[in-house]
């Protein structure tokens, strides 16, 4: 906003709200000729539509006066007429940071306390892990579940298959860079039979029965698939693919999700939580690491 | 000699039919998508009943083909009973008829099928808006060009209103919907971002402020004298809240984007401008409720003023209601909760549909020849199913928009938050069913309504009447 722009916006502003005061001093005076007060004006409409001359109620114009002062005071205190921030000196971003601050104030060192202890060891204190279970339930459930269990698309956090590793140095990582996991859609490269191929082929890396011929076929396929899968199908942490034999569907086991998946490919993102800072996350994935562990 | 000129009510008792069977249509989607949300299986997994798609359709309905069919056909009697001329134009004004129908039934169909351009209240894409152009310009002729041929020197201030509405929407209409077409069905809006948001709401809140405040106050000046016989309590106060009015509400849309990337003074000024629409807005319904002084008795034998009384009461809480919630302080409450959809409903329900309600009881009979409605017992049992509906709901989504604005606010000792989303949803449902129940019998009302204007117009032949001489009046044209 340029200064031109910012005075004529100002004063565009200031004299709307002194119109409404104009226009009441403009109104209200007394005109010669006009009826006495409460009765009839000399228009009528439609036969019978008429006005009186009634004055504007004493305490309508008063509650209209006090709300073109709350507009004055409200322009000086607070940030209205251009670049004039207002004398309170607020701003939504400066509000935003307090109210931060305030917080990081007191409940930083509630969680600092536990700085400086590794995630197997918090994993055992269950001060840590009410404070990381918390911090689960506020952000993690909308895609992992309250019981951590996932979904489709959303990893099960409980059952100690991990897609890029489940040290407790990796699932800190996870939580704080994020992951994001593509598998390319193949559909137009190998065809609907190659996808059934290849779809016969992974079915089988995990016991399904399906037809030898398909298989076969398909094994010739996996060629494509190895550079992530692994030539023996049980995936690679560094890139997030999936086990394929171990009969955990990220997607869903069906065949027809298999093939899905195939053809058209997956696109997997977790989400960075860097902001909740390295005290949290470590908490967060004492939780997690301890939803796998052995009881 | 001539046969004496007659007004054109054939297009008045076209909007008005309409009127109470798009409010039927409209209310009875609002009841369905009331239903899902106590029970989402009520979509039954069809696309074209999901939630997401019929949810405009009842804003769209309800606002623009009950509320619009209300407005334009109103308006076209006022102004020709109160300008003492018949209306100008019979085959444009005819076109407005049958344009506006066509508007809505492309509503109906390209809502559903997900057709839409992601605008609140401007969802309809491109070929729809330019008709909706064509239509409204061709309604704008049509009113002031019989305003333009007013035998009468001055404009009685239903028009007022009236015209302030037709041409902001007209304004509104076309900047909010400019846009670059990709197909038939498709097209990109040309502004993006913030802009794009703020002329959204700068939109969206005169829509409400002009179609649906400015418009039924022209309503409300023709119809509550006319019902309740007396005159209009003080013109000076018709000028000062009619001017005031209409220049505040401008200002007002960007307490629709409190705490968001809208600039902070923007956010303050529509903050501001929205307290001080309080008065103005309370000067319509002072100058609506003070006509009757002197005539209360009548609200005893007269469910038809009881209709407009109480629209006015409603009016006036939810104008109060509206510039609260425009304080930050308040909004960061308020916002996203169902608060906001309580506010919009003591205004849409209470307010514009008690007022077009009342008034089409008072005009029908009058469109068809007759004294009065079928059954006054009637309109009676109508008024009371529709209170009762309009309390239940509005209470129930303050007490449910409370609530969840305390849910998403509260912590624990840790600092995290004490409620995931989901179990607000789960809190909310005990008043969603409430809220149902309070649609449904808005609902109920409008079907005895049918069932009285059926009975009240299905063997009149009405004769065209002939235009009223005006009075003599000092510098009157005739």
């Amino acid at each position: 906003m340029s200064n031109l722009t910012s005075v004529i916006v100002a004063v565009v502003t200031c004299l709307n709200v002194l119109a409404c005061g104009w226009l009441i001093w403009w109104t209200a005076r007394k005109r010669p000729h006009e009826s006495a007060v409460g009765e009839v004006t000399d228009h009528v409409w439609d036969g019978d539509l008429r006005e009186r001359n009634n004055p504007m109620p004493r305490w309508w114009l008063g509650l209209f006066f006090l709300s073109m002062v709350f507009c004055f005071a409200y322009f000086l205190l607070y940030p209205a007429l251009g670049h004039f921030g207002g004398v309170l000196g607020w701003s939504e971003a400066r509000q935003y940071q307090g109210e931060v601050s305030q917080a990081q104030r007191q409940y930083g060192p509630m969680y600092a306390a536990f700085a400086g202890r590794s995630v197997p060891e918090l994993a055992k204190d269950p001060k840590a892990l009410a404070l990381g279970r918390s911090l689960f339930v506020n952000n993690c459930i909308q895609c992992h579940g309250s019981d951590a269990r996932g979904g489709p698309g959303f990893p099960n956090l409980t059952d100690d298959d991990w897609l890029y590793g489940g040290e407790p140095q990796t699932i800190v990582q996870t939580i704080t860079h994020g992951r994001e996991g593509v598998m390319p859609a193949w559909g137009a490269v190998i065809g609907a039979q190659g996808v059934d191929e290849v779809a016969a082929y992974v079915e089988s890396l995990s016991g399904r029965t399906v037809p030898a011929a398909a298989v076969a076929a398909g094994k010739e396929r996996f060629t494509l698939c190895i550079g992530c899968h692994g030539a023996d199908g049980k995936g690679n942490p560094l890139v997030g693919a999936p086990n394929l034999t171990d009969d955990i569907w990220l997607y869903g086991g069906s065949d027809a999700s298999i093939h899905k998946s195939i053809a058209e490919g997956r696109h997997g993102k977790m989400p960075a939580w860097e902001w909740l800072g390295e005290d949290r996350i470590r908490l967060l994935a004492a939780y997690v690491y301890s939803l796998s562990q052995p009881h | 000699m001539n046969p004496p000129e007659t007004y054109n009510d054939k297009v008045v008792r076209q909007f008005a039919i309409m009127t109470v069977i798009w409010g039927i249509v409209g209310m009875a989607v609002g009841a369905l998508i009331a239903a899902q949300l106590a029970w989402p299986a009520l979509n039954f997994d069809i696309p074209w009943l999901t939630y997401s798609r019929l949810r405009p359709l009842h804003t769209n309905a309800v606002i623009f083909a009950f509320g619009g069919c209300a407005l334009i056909g109103t308006s076209y009697y006022v102004v020709q009973r109160t300008c003492h001329v018949r209306l100008f134009g019979d085959r444009l004004a005819a076109f407005t008829f049958w344009g506006w129908q066509a508007v809505i039934v492309a509503a109906a169909i390209t809502l559903p099928l997900g057709i839409t351009q992601g605008k609140e209240y401007a969802e309809l894409e491109w070929p729809i808006d330019i008709l909706i152009t064509i239509v409204w310009v061709s309604y704008a002729v049509v009113f002031f060009g019989t305003i333009a041929r007013r035998r009468v020197r001055h404009i009685y201030v239903a028009n007022w209103f009236y015209a302030a509405f037709i041409l902001t929407i007209a304004v509104l209409h076309v900047f909010n919907n400019l846009a670059i077409p990709v197909s038939l069905t498709k097209s990109y809006g040309i502004y993006s971002g913030v802009v794009d948001a703020m002329m959204q709401w700068w939109y969206g809140h005169n829509a409400v402020g002009f179609f649906l405040t400015a418009g039924f106050l022209g309503m409300m000046y023709y119809f509550v004298p006319k019902q309740a016989e007396r005159p209009i309590y003080s013109y000076r106060l018709s000028v000062v809240h009619f001017w005031a009015l209409i220049s505040v509400y401008m200002w007002a849309g960007p307490h629709h984007l409190h705490y968001t990337s809208l600039p902070d003074w923007v956010q303050s000024i529509g903050a501001a401008f929205s307290i001080l629409l309080l008065a103005p807005s309370w000067g319509g319904m002072i100058n609506g409720i003070m006509t009757l002084s002197g005539a209360w008795y009548k609200l005893r034998t007269d469910p038809i003023l009881k209709f407009m009384i109480v629209s006015l009461s409603f009016y006036g809480m939810s104008t109060f209601e509206g510039p609260m919630m425009s304080l930050k302080t308040v909004n960061a409450l308020s916002h996203y909760t169902d608060w906001v959809i309580g506010h919009v409903h003591s205004g849409a329900l209470g307010w514009v549909a008690m007022m077009t309600i009342g008034t089409m009881y008072c005009l029908i009979p009058r469109l068809f020849n007759r004294r009065e409605m079928y059954s006054t017992k009637l309109i009676d049992v109508h008024f009371w199913v529709s209170t009762i509906g309009v309390v239940l709901y509005i209470t129930s989504m303050w007490i449910a928009g409370v609530m969840q604005g305390l849910m998403w606010r509260a912590f624990n000792d840790d600092g995290t938050l004490t409620y995931s989303f989901i179990e607000s949803v789960k809190a909310t449902h005990p008043f969603y069913l409430v809220r149902l129940l309070g649609g449904a019998l808005f609902l109920v009302g409008m079907l005895i309504m049918a069932y009285n204007v059926w009975m009240t117009v299905r063997r009149e032949r009405p004769a065209p009447v002939p235009v009223l001489p005006a009075a003599a009046e000092a510098g009157a044209s005739s």
